[in-house]
């Protein structure tokens, strides 16, 4: 259905900056990152290299998820932009404002109206439908990279399934620590084959992965890779028979604001009053509870 | 009794190659060195047969290609020919592709993937090498390094995994209690001790030992070869020994085979050789034993 609305071009509206394509990158770009991505579905959990493009912000600050949403959108989409859960930050602020005035597209911050999420560290605590697409901004694509400093190592491990080290790691961890020390950026298994990182989402978001009914795009604009987990995936973080892998523990602990015993928390600390609080990091759903 | 691995006609060489190459290296030719194309021949035309619970010794100087050839066995480096066949093996049966036709024999793993590769050495083979840094990590925990092995063949399970760690590196005569240091805070000896184990430690069928007691001294010698030999004889290992020391494989092997320039000069019963050496080479070696 839209793969046909993707290839023929969108009518240009008069609401796109002047000058500019449709979605700022050329269509042959677009046409690049489209293929990528239709290899990285096909591949779950694959890290697809492409071409990165030059953009109006820095690489490093969100611009592989960026580009898959500029080769993405169509005018009738509904986008939403997230940074650490949050709609109001300066960073999802600018890429939602840059997006819409290169495509004019209609921006929204409640997640169930969204089609297209680009998110950086967190994944919605709303429930995301077959309808939806999330677009993770990712810094370091390689899961491998903290056990092995090579990328021709790394590819190699990948294509012979070597994963050997990536387990002794955890084994190592357990070890000196009791408990594997990896708070955000968990690795997991995706589709039983490929070791992949979720991107720096809490280890509170890695269970939303498996089996999800939304499709999730993955882009590394400074590493360049691309890569996918297609919807109805198996998704399983790393974790041992004696040691199972466990999500953040909030418990006793409630949202100051919407009351939410159920969402991932950040802690706020009061400046005069030196008290700690407790708010959603997911803005979105924090402001649907107070309304 | 049919041999436990067959290796026919191995070769190794580094270079271009040329059709003068096989003859213009060896020992008759007293070189390595194709004249023609410059190429390195490490190792050319080796066949040998090792039979189950045997140890074949393997000695010649440095240069002649021992190293190379317990290389390519464990499929670190690729063979430029030759092949290498392995009775076939219950823990092998699943793999795809690699005892295809019904012969007793698998097919020629030099050829196979190196996915393949990588299961056949994770299920049946260890090794040892001459420097323990090769051999283990050592920033990781003897424990680990011992565990390694195991995660690689699908164990998920610490208790187990520390459980079969913890005796093995008993039976090495590391004091457990040192389980979970780095292999780096031992000394020499005891790191070649816990190279044993982590051999040892998916209980391997075949197990490679690359020099290992040179560079210690003489007690901890004796004591890394007697463990060897108890070893061989509780977990019925076939074992390649390579050495240069005489005194190792007149006390480990069983037949030995003499290299030089990449060639075998002589094999045979270790007794034999070193008492009645047929081959010039084997003669000036036996000869200039303290």
């Amino acid at each position: 259905m839209k793969i046909k609305q993707w290839l023929t071009e969108p009518a240009t509206s008069s609401d796109i900056l002047g000058g500019y394509n449709y979605g700022f990158i050329d269509q042959g770009a677009k046409k690049e990152i489209r293929r990528s991505l239709l290899k990285a579905v096909a591949i779950p959990g694959y890290q697809v290299p492409f071409g990165s493009r030059e953009l109006p912000i820095a690489r490093g600050w969100g611009t592989g998820g960026l580009q898959i949403t500029l080769a993405l959108v169509l005018p009738e989409d509904r986008l939403k932009v997230i940074d650490q859960g949050c709609d109001g930050s300066v960073n999802a602020v600018n890429i939602r404002k840059f997006i819409s005035s290169v495509t004019g597209v209609a921006t929204t911050t409640a997640t169930s109206e969204a089609t297209i999420i680009q998110t950086r560290h967190r994944i919605p605590e709303e429930k995301l439908t077959t309808e939806q697409i999330l677009v993770l901004q990712v810094p370091y694509p390689e899961a491998l990279r903290e056990v092995e400093p090579s990328e021709m190592e790394t590819r190699r491990m990948h294509g012979e399934a070597d994963y050997s080290r990536m387990w002794l790691y955890l084994y190592e961890n357990i070890v000196n620590f009791g408990e594997i020390r990896i708070s955000y950026r968990y690795p997991v298994t995706v589709n039983g084959r490929y070791i992949m990182d979720p991107s720096p989402i809490p280890r509170w978001d890695v269970p939303k992965l498996h089996m999800a009914e939304s499709l999730f795009l993955f882009g590394a604009g400074r590493e360049k890779r691309i890569y996918a987990i297609p919807p109805y995936t198996r998704v399983e973080p790393l974790e041992f028979e004696d040691h199972s892998f466990r999500v953040e523990d909030f418990a006793g602990l409630s949202c100051t604001r919407c009351g939410s015993t159920e969402s991932f928390l950040d802690e706020v600390i009061d400046d005069e009053s030196g008290q700690r609080h407790y708010v959603c990091s997911d803005s979105g759903y924090c402001d649907r509870r107070c309304a | 009794m049919k041999p436990l691995v067959h290796i026919e006609n191995l070769r190794k060489s580094f270079g271009p190659g040329c059709p003068l190459c096989a003859e213009s290296t060896g020992p008759a030719r007293e070189t390595n060195l194709c004249r023609h194309c410059g190429t390195v021949v490490a190792c050319q035309g080796v066949s040998f047969d090792l039979y189950p619970n045997e140890v074949l010794g393997v000695v010649g100087e440095s240069g002649s290609g021992k190293s190379t050839l317990v290389r390519l066995l464990h499929f670190e480096w690729e063979a430029t020919a030759g092949s290498f066949t392995l009775l076939r093996q219950p823990v092998l049966e699943q793999l795809p592709n690699l005892f295809a036709s019904k012969s007793d024999y698998s097919d020629n793993l030099l050829r196979a993937s190196h996915f393949q590769q990588r299961q056949v050495r994770n299920a049946l083979m260890g090794i040892v090498y001459q420097n323990p840094y090769l051999g283990l990590k050592m920033n990781v925990s003897a424990g680990g390094n011992v565990a390694e092995r195991l995660l690689g063949a699908g164990w998920r399970h610490i208790g187990k995994m520390r459980e079969r760690s913890a005796e093995l590196l008993e039976k090495t005569e590391i004091p457990v209690s040192r389980m979970d240091e780095p292999p780096r805070n031992f000394s020499g000896g005891m790191q070649q001790r816990v190279q044993i184990a982590k051999a040892l430690s998916n209980s391997p069928l075949i197990l490679f030992l690359d020099e290992v007691t040179t560079g210690l001294d003489l007690s901890v010698q004796a004591r890394v070869l007697d463990l060897i030999r108890n070893l061989r004889d509780e977990f019925k290992l076939s074992m390649l020994v390579v050495s240069h020391d005489l005194g190792v494989i007149r006390l480990l092997c069983q037949r030995t085979m003499v290299m030089k320039h990449g060639r075998v000069v002589e094999s045979g019963l270790t007794d034999q050789i070193l008492q009645d050496p047929q081959h010039k080479y084997t003669q000036l070696l036996v000869n200039s034993q303290l």
